[in-house]
């Protein structure tokens, strides 16, 4: 009996049975298409937030506060306390210093209110300093960004995200217009181009002060953060090691700050979004074994009531093993088909999906549609053989007494 | 196939050969004795009807010399050699080459058509497309029913049902037909029919055994066998008549 007398065979018991099969091929194709989807988002939602995490700009070095690991300060800590050492402008500096490092800026953000007028609008305070425009790797709509100059120079200049200069000027010129943030006054001098979201932040919202200006709004002097960009990628983490240096011999030899690059939260989210895809992969899948379970039942009933049948194939000369692997080929082509069918469904879900949320990038990786249509045929196999191998070891005179 | 059957049939040596059969059954907490020392000798081409009250063992006695069926002791040679305790696919073998069954109830499979029906063991035996089709063609053809072959069971009257299991039966070319109650389901004339086929096909050399009820059936063998709480209790020649 060659292959395709059995899958001819088993198509044609699969046809005579067309609710059963369709039902079972439903079972299936939802699995399938459930592990296809579900991967599909979690891949897209990996995909969205490493892209946004390289929007942000290579060779990018991000320098916090506080070290981000344990330390015992035991019972002395404890009752004195410990605050990590606050990062400042001259901190800033003297990384600029650093011949690994060709750009460098503070970043102090906060909240407030622009007005304009009788406009006003809650916005959020971008403390910064002109390297940034090259850092994030922003384009200017109109006039100029902040300028170049010495830091701690307070000048009443200001730079609009493209949403704020719409929504507070409605069409009318920005550029030169005085604009009141909280109790003090800035000239806007420019306005960027719409950017879109980059690492969750909205640009597009944001007012940009000279760092010096944001400091005297927030009444602090301290730098949240220092954006540093390496001079080349392989120079990511030599750039890394001076800042550390750098730090540690001003903070009186703590090495009280975390330098995080860029490639590194990239690959923390990649890996992370990439376990929560296998999961919901496996958890998809479960319901592929599941559809086995549903197969096998099938398959056992299909077995009873054709028990005449195999008895009679029996009578002809039919060997145990061409039964078993009759059975096998009607239940492999079951779950063959659906499969089949899941990943029809599936792209198509995705593809409604992605209509649905076009900024998210839905798609199923190859490994997950791969695996999907491999856990649904080996079940249909493992749950094909119990029912196989009770037809072949039916006793040929009683199963040729019934009817 | 490795090991060559020690004894090699001749000519003259009989088809079937039953020494002693014994067929048992467990029957709740009862044994029962389908089958009980049976001796029978079944010569190439003979045309023997096997008669007996229900329960006699008439259809036992057809499943054991058709290997359906294993005696629970005794020896049983087809063509000489000993078949009693082969395995289930050796008998597989030798009932797809030496033995075609009719069956009351036709047996065919609902989905195939006939002419899927009679190539069925020729599938089963790997035979080539092209051969199993032209071969299942000329024997529908030969009981009539070649501008049908294309239907389905379903759509076949009993009597050409029958005629389908009995292409199915031959296209092996087997030495023995064995058919159990082949026109119990069939009215007169169909039933006719079929034993006028049959018989042709005895008259062709294949030997003929018929489990029948019906006298006037089982009348026409040339030797009858009447079974009786299992044992063979007549075994005679046809009346000259």
């Amino acid at each position: 009996m060659t292959p395709l007398d059995n899958g001819r065979l088993a198509l044609q018991a699969l046809e005579r049975y067309p609710l059963r099969t369709a039902m079972l091929l439903l079972a299936i194709a939802i699995g399938v298409a459930a592990v296809v989807m579900l991967t599909a988002v979690g891949e897209g939602a990996r995909r969205y937030v490493t892209g946004q995490f390289a929007a942000l700009g290579t060779h990018l070095l991000i320098v916090l506060p506080g070290r981000a690991e344990t330390t015992g300060t035991g019972i002395q800590g404890m009752l004195v306390g410990e605050t990590a050492r606050e990062l400042t402008l001259d901190d800033t500096i003297a990384i600029g210093r650093s011949p690994r490092i060709s750009r460098v800026t503070p970043v102090v953000p906060g909240a407030g209110t622009a007005s304009w007028r009788s406009r006003e609008r809650d916005i959020t305070v971008l403390g910064t300093s002109a390297p940034m425009l090259e850092i994030q790797h922003w384009v200017m709509q109109v006039g100029r960004f902040l300028p170049p100059g010495d830091l701690d120079i307070a000048q009443p200049v200001c730079v609009l995200g493209a949403v704020v200069a719409d929504q507070l000027f409605a069409g009318a010129t920005a550029v030169g217009e005085w604009l009141r943030i909280g109790d003090s006054r800035c000239r806007v001098i420019g306005v960027l181009a719409k950017q879109g979201l980059a690492g969750g932040f909205n640009v597009d919202e944001t007012v940009m002060l000279p760092v010096a200006n944001a400091q005297q709004i927030f009444n602090t002097s301290s730098v949240f953060r220092i954006l540093a960009e390496a001079r080349s990628a392989d120079a990511v983490q030599a750039a890394k090691r001076d800042i550390l240096a750098i730090i540690k011999q001003r903070h009186a030899g703590e090495e009280d700050v975390t330098v995080v690059t860029q490639d590194a939260v990239v690959s923390t989210f990649d890996s992370i979004f990439g376990m929560i895809t296998a999961g919901l992969a496996g958890i998809a899948a479960i319901s592929l074994v599941v559809a086995g379970v549903l197969i096998m039942n099938v398959m056992l009933v299909a077995v009873s009531q054709r028990t005449t049948e195999v008895g009679l194939l029996k009578a002809i000369g039919a060997r145990r093993r061409q039964i078993i692997a009759l059975f096998l080929t009607e239940a492999a082509c079951l779950s063959l088909l659906g499969a089949a069918l899941g990943l029809i469904v599936g792209t198509a879900g995705t593809w409604a999906l992605k209509l649905a949320f076009p900024v998210l990038d839905f798609a199923a990786p190859l490994w997950a549609s791969l695996s999907a249509v491999a856990v649904a045929v080996a079940s249909g196999l493992v749950f094909g053989i119990l029912p196989a191998r009770r037809a072949a070891a039916l006793d040929p005179v009683s199963a040729l007494v019934k009817r | 196939m490795t090991a060559a059957p020690q004894l090699k049939p001749e000519r003259t040596a009989p088809m079937m050969q039953l020494h002693g059969i014994c067929r048992q059954y467990v029957v709740g907490d009862q044994l029962v004795h389908a089958l009980d020392h049976v001796d029978l000798r079944v010569e190439p081409g003979e045309y023997i009807s096997i008669m007996g009250p229900s329960g006699s063992g008439k259809s036992t006695l057809l499943n054991v010399l058709g290997l359906l069926d294993r005696p629970t002791s005794g020896q049983y040679l087809l063509k000489g050699e000993d078949v009693a305790r082969l395995d289930d696919d050796a008998l597989a073998l030798h009932r797809q080459r030496e033995i075609g069954f009719i069956f009351q109830f036709f047996h065919l499979i609902p989905r195939l058509t006939a002419l899927e029906n009679v190539e069925l063991p020729m599938v089963l035996a790997g035979t080539a497309p092209k051969e199993r089709r032209e071969r299942a063609t000329h024997v529908l053809e030969s009981v009539g029913l070649k501008p049908r072959m294309h239907h389905r069971p379903d759509q076949l009257s009993g009597g050409e049902r029958q005629r389908v299991a009995i292409a199915r039966a031959i296209i092996m070319q087997p030495s023995v037909l064995l058919a159990d109650e082949p026109t119990g389901n069939l009215d007169s004339r169909s039933g006719a029919e079929i034993i006028e086929i049959i018989e042709q096909l005895n008259r062709n050399g294949i030997a003929l055994l018929v489990v029948t009820h019906d006298r006037n059936i089982g009348d026409r063998a040339h030797r009858h066998l009447l079974l009786r709480d299992g044992k063979i209790a007549e075994d005679h020649a046809r009346d000259p008549a």
